[in-house]
């Protein structure tokens, strides 16, 4: 499999108010392949965003390297490399640059130099990507919060991006909106095979990850597939992170005793578990 | 009451006035603008009007709309001209009633600079109510082009401009929630004294430049992520065409310029 980002021992901090320094990211290791779905979780002030910003170059990091698609990034690759991915960050409002949908989506395409006769077949398919084709020319404050999260990514998009980023894209969103968003994202990994980092809060999310890391306190407290994760049901809760309802659910069947086995993440696999549990003895 | 106003507000519409290209469309009121200072009698204000109002009905602004929008300006315009007719004293005395004296002089410089006043606001507002503020932009940007050789930064401007005019509704959406947050407060900004009410205003001006800070970090980040490095090298997804009815209202300024040289002069 080939490697799209890996971070190796990487670590940083900010600059305090009172003149030292905060430890933000401490001693943080992991690789990300081509078409992975990873999803980074933690609590607020955990270091989520640091690591983005590190991944795409807006900070740089203070000990160990971080690598993108093989190439450490520095000053000099970097707008190559940025160009190759697309991030996506938390407030729908505050990254929606042009005056309407299809000159948002434009911007990066017009930055890095795009040829106008190229730019509008981009634009067009992007939308398309996110069903939002039917927009061009809506302004951003008439478009929901989900719209306005999907247009940023079809803007990310456009660029043909190798790694999209999404830093609590759907935070902001209500649940319709959030669906949307991460419905949009699971198609496109389904049909494009493009690799998404999804920072979140929300452990729902994390269900369709093939690779989680638990962020806590700056250090990756925890990494391994969803299932794995979610074995470690009282450390996550220990760290202020609410589990699925299923998961929550199967695990005070457990203390009641109830004999059921192994990890239930969808409500699905909880039910069939449970209609069929006492089939096998 | 903001609703109303419609100067600097945008109808989408197509009329041949709509269609022009934003250069064309900027250049020729800009140049109209300064072409109203050779009028200097009936016959050249005349024209001017007439052309003005020639201009509305092809742009197919209705005139109800345009004028009841107009009002406070309107309302401006009569008040100049009746300070005119009242202070005014040269020329024969047309009217003497009791302590009202008009001259006739007053009359026609009263007409003549009311005119030159409805006709300059006509126009501006003919531009921007048939011209989206994007177009206006980009339309700015092109014809200022050639200044970036004395190092006028001339792309920074209009980006500024176009990133000005798409916070405007999210930042009025702002200010709304937080005005109806501090009211829930219990704060009060329709009654006291002057004094009273700025300092009622204090607490809603810090909240939203608070958040317009933060609104500004986040987006120059967002740019620089989706590659912004300035307008070196850059293509634009707008791009403006200039046709032949571009050409055709600069011939018709042309043509009116050298009507109103002709006309002018004597009374
Ligand atoms: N620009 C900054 N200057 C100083 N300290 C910062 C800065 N940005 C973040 N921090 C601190 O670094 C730590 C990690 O912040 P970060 O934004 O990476 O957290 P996060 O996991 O993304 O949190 P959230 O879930 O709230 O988005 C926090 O303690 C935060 O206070
Ligand atoms: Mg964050």
């Amino acid at each position: 499999m080939k490697e799209i980002l890996s971070l190796d021992h990487v670590s940083f901090s900010y600059e305090a108010e009172d003149g030292g320094t905060r430890r933000a990211v401490d001693d943080v290791s992991f690789t990300v392949n081509d078409g992975e779905w990873i999803a980074i979780v933690g609590h607020n002030g955990s270091g989520k965003s640091t690591l983005a910003k590190l991944m795409i170059g807006l900070l740089f990091p203070e000990e160990g390297k971080v690598k993108v698609f093989l190439e450490e990034l520095n000053v000099d690759n970097l707008w190559e490399i940025r160009s190759d991915i697309g991030i996506v960050f938390q407030n729908p409002d505050n990254q929606f640059v042009g005056s309407t949908v299809q000159d948002d989506v434009a911007f990066a395409l017009e930055n890095n130099g795009i040829p106008f006769e190229e730019m509008v077949p981009r634009v067009h398919e992007s939308l398309a990507q996110v069903n939002m084709e039917g927009f061009l020319d809506h302004e951003p404050h008439h478009l929901s919060g989900g719209q306005k999260q999907r247009v940023a990514i079809a803007g990310a998009l456009a660029m043909r991006p190798k790694l999209l980023i999404l830093d609590e894209a759907t935070s902001m969103l209500d649940p319709q909106g959030r669906d949307e968003v991460i419905q949009v994202v699971d198609e496109l990994k389904q049909t494009t095979g493009l690799t998404v980092i999804s920072i979140t809060h929300d452990l729902e999310e994390v269900l369709l990850a093939d690779k989680v890391v638990v962020m806590n306190s700056g250090k990756m407290m925890l990494t391994g597939k969803p299932e794995e994760i979610f074995a470690h049901g009282d450390e996550l809760e220990s760290i202020g992170l609410d589990l699925p309802f299923a998961a929550r659910l199967s695990r005070s069947l457990r203390q009641a005793g109830i004999a059921i086995q192994g990890e239930h993440m969808t409500e699905e696999e909880l039910v069939n578990e449970l209609w069929t549990s006492h089939f096998s003895k | 009451m903001l609703e109303k106003m419609i100067f600097g507000r945008y109808v989408p519409g197509d009329s041949f006035v709509h269609r022009l290209d934003p250069r064309s469309k900027l250049l020729f009121v800009f140049l109209f603008i300064v072409a109203v200072f050779l009028a200097n009698n009936t016959a050249t204000y005349a024209l001017l009007l007439a052309f003005t109002l020639l201009v509305i009905f092809i742009a197919r602004i209705r005139l109800y709309f345009l004028f009841n929008g107009l009002k406070p300006i309107l309302f401006l315009i009569i008040f100049t001209l009746l300070m005119h007719f009242i202070f005014t004293k040269e020329g024969a005395l047309l009217i003497d009633w009791k302590f009202i004296k008009i001259y006739e002089e007053g009359v026609r410089q009263g007409i003549y600079i009311s005119i030159r006043f409805l006709v300059l606001v006509l126009m501006t507002t003919i531009l921007t109510l048939t011209t989206s503020p994007i177009s206006i932009t980009d339309g700015m940007e092109t014809l200022l082009n050639p200044l970036k050789r004395i190092k006028l930064p001339v792309h920074e401007l209009a980006l500024m401009m176009s990133i000005s005019l798409r916070f405007i509704p999210t930042l009025m959406d702002e200010t709304d929630k937080i005005l109806k947050a501090q009211l829930a407060r219990g704060s009060d900004l329709t009654s006291g004294t002057i004094k009273e009410r700025i300092r009622a205003v204090v607490p809603l001006l810090v909240p939203l430049f608070v958040s317009a800070f933060k609104r500004a970090e986040d987006l120059a980040i967002a740019m620089e992520v989706r590659g912004y490095r300035g307008g070196e090298g850059r293509t634009r997804y707008r791009q403006l065409d200039w046709q032949w009815r571009d050409t055709l209202i600069i011939i018709i300024f042309i043509i009116l310029v050298a009507a109103l040289i002709w006309l002018r002069g004597g009374r």
